[in-house]
């Protein structure tokens, strides 16, 4: 179990350039797999094109309370990316006029941004169809100054996704860290306490579960209902939809997949699971990423690995919805991840 | 000519097994393919039934598959070493049941 980033610990993998030239190296440079480019050339895909701006996804930082395994932000207590207000009042600017229905709040743990509670505030008054927060439970359990964050949520009706890789204790916290199944456990309650996750419940409560390995997900359908059984028959938690999301090659989980030796197996494992029909919906089609500092980026992959959109408007002070449309959309070998089997994305299966 | 007789590699080739006899080989993958679809059993009892029995019969290829196949689908590992005590059980009482034959022809023949 890792306690630092790979940006703490001076690791090469921390430097986005390094793991683009992995990713395009080796197995893919001598040919023995297709660089993502040229396989959805195959089926007409290429290039990949944006369709209009639905979810407007903004990471308010990278400072996080755990130091998950398997992290593509490299997300941790250690990194010091926090969105500054000043770039939060020019998201709300952007989140005043944007057609965007989704707005979709992520870190690190966004709750640990000190101007999270004044952004969400902000933004809920613009009566945006769906507010997500991506929480990871534990903060929740973390400190008392997040106790109330349940309530707060509820207060601006916030639709809360959290993470849970597995229903059991062993597979949680080896990916996630020792602790974190319980106090994910105790969040979940107060949740459910406060009407989260119930059935018919408007406030929405949904799931994310990530392989614990260097494994791809199983069918998201029979996930869940192995989730919901499991949570109900042993803890009486409820939640309404799990979504199952691939790790993507990249950050932490690139590193571990090269430590453990299994990056070539997993590479092979995603181009042999390549789905063409994935690919019309990947979410970098209708979904914007905004950085801590205010770029642009078609997913929060490529904003992890320095990829900024293809335009000439670069910054969320110079948004412009309309010049944003039809975008050609930048991509690597990590595009993989997001198209294999029923696809991937932060709301899980797409195909 | 390879120096071992298996080769991990060969587990995706399996399709390949219809090139010599399309119809044979046709009606063997959705047979296979229509056997672990739910049914009275879930996917995932018959994912740990295919484990279990991988380890019977010793096949590589289906242990590589079926660790693959449980992984996503959740199951843990305790479940799948129950699964394999549960196979190793039947196959040991397998031969110790046998004993029963041999106590018989030892009661029959000894004085």
């Amino acid at each position: 179990m890792v306690t630092k980033s790979l940006h703490k610990r001076e690791s090469e993998l921390a430097n986005s350039k390094r793991q683009l030239e992995i990713l395009s190296n080796g197995i893919f440079r001598s040919g023995d797999l297709p660089k993502f480019a040229d396989k959805i050339a195959e089926t007409n895909q290429f290039p990949l094109k944006t369709k209009k701006i639905e979810i407007l996804q903004i990471n308010v930082g990278y400072m996080c309370n755990q130091v998950c395994d398997h992290c593509h932000v490299d997300a941790g207590p250690d990194r010091k990316e926090i969105m500054t207000k000043e770039t939060m009042l020019q998201c709300l600017e952007v989140i005043k006029k944007t057609g965007a229905h989704t707005l979709d709040l992520t870190g690190g743990a966004p709750e640990m941004n000190p101007n999270f509670r004044w952004f969400v505030d902000e933004a809920s008054k613009v009566g945006i169809k769906d507010f997500i927060v991506r929480s990871n439970l534990t903060i929740l359990k973390s400190n008392k100054k997040f106790a109330d964050l349940p309530e707060f949520f509820k207060s601006h009706n916030v639709h809360v996704v959290s993470s849970m890789p597995h229903w059991t204790r062993g597979k949680t916290d080896k990916q996630r860290g020792t602790g974190v199944f319980d106090q994910s456990i105790e969040a979940l309650k107060d949740l459910n306490a406060i009407g989260y996750g119930m059935p018919n419940s408007n406030l929405r409560l949904d799931l994310v579960y990530n392989p614990s390995g260097a494994f791809l997900p199983g069918n998201q359908y029979a996930l869940e209902k192995d989730f919901k059984k499991a949570l109900i028959e042993d803890f009486n938690i409820q939640f309404h939809n799990l979504f199952a999301i691939t790790n993507l090659p990249i950050s932490r989980f690139l590193d571990y997949l090269l430590a453990s030796d299994n990056y070539e197996d997993y590479m092979y494992s995603l181009v042999e699971a390549y789905n063409p029909t994935a690919v019309k919906n990947v979410m970098c089609t209708n979904t914007l990423s905004v950085s801590w500092d205010g770029f642009l980026y078609d997913c929060d992959f490529n904003q992890m690995l320095e990829l900024p959109i293809n335009s000439k408007i670069k910054h969320i002070s110079d948004y412009n919805e309309e010049a944003l449309l039809n975008r050609d959309i930048v991509i690597s070998q990590h595009c993989y991840g997001c198209t294999a089997g029923a696809g991937s994305s932060c709301q899980g299966s797409v195909a | 000519m390879q120096k071992t007789y298996y080769d991990p590699a060969d587990l995706k080739k399996f399709g390949k097994i219809s090139d010599w006899n399309q119809e044979l080989g046709k009606k063997f993958f959705d047979y296979y393919a229509k056997v672990f679809e739910e049914g009275a059993l879930s996917e995932r009892e018959k994912s740990l039934i295919a484990l279990a029995v991988a380890h019977t019969i010793q096949c590589p290829y289906c242990i590589d598959a079926y660790t693959g196949d449980g992984l996503q689908r959740g199951i843990t590992k305790e479940e799948m070493m129950e699964a394999l005590h549960v196979a190793a059980a039947i196959r040991g009482g397998a031969s110790l049941v046998h004993g029963v034959q041999m106590m018989n022809k030892v009661n029959k023949l000894d004085m």
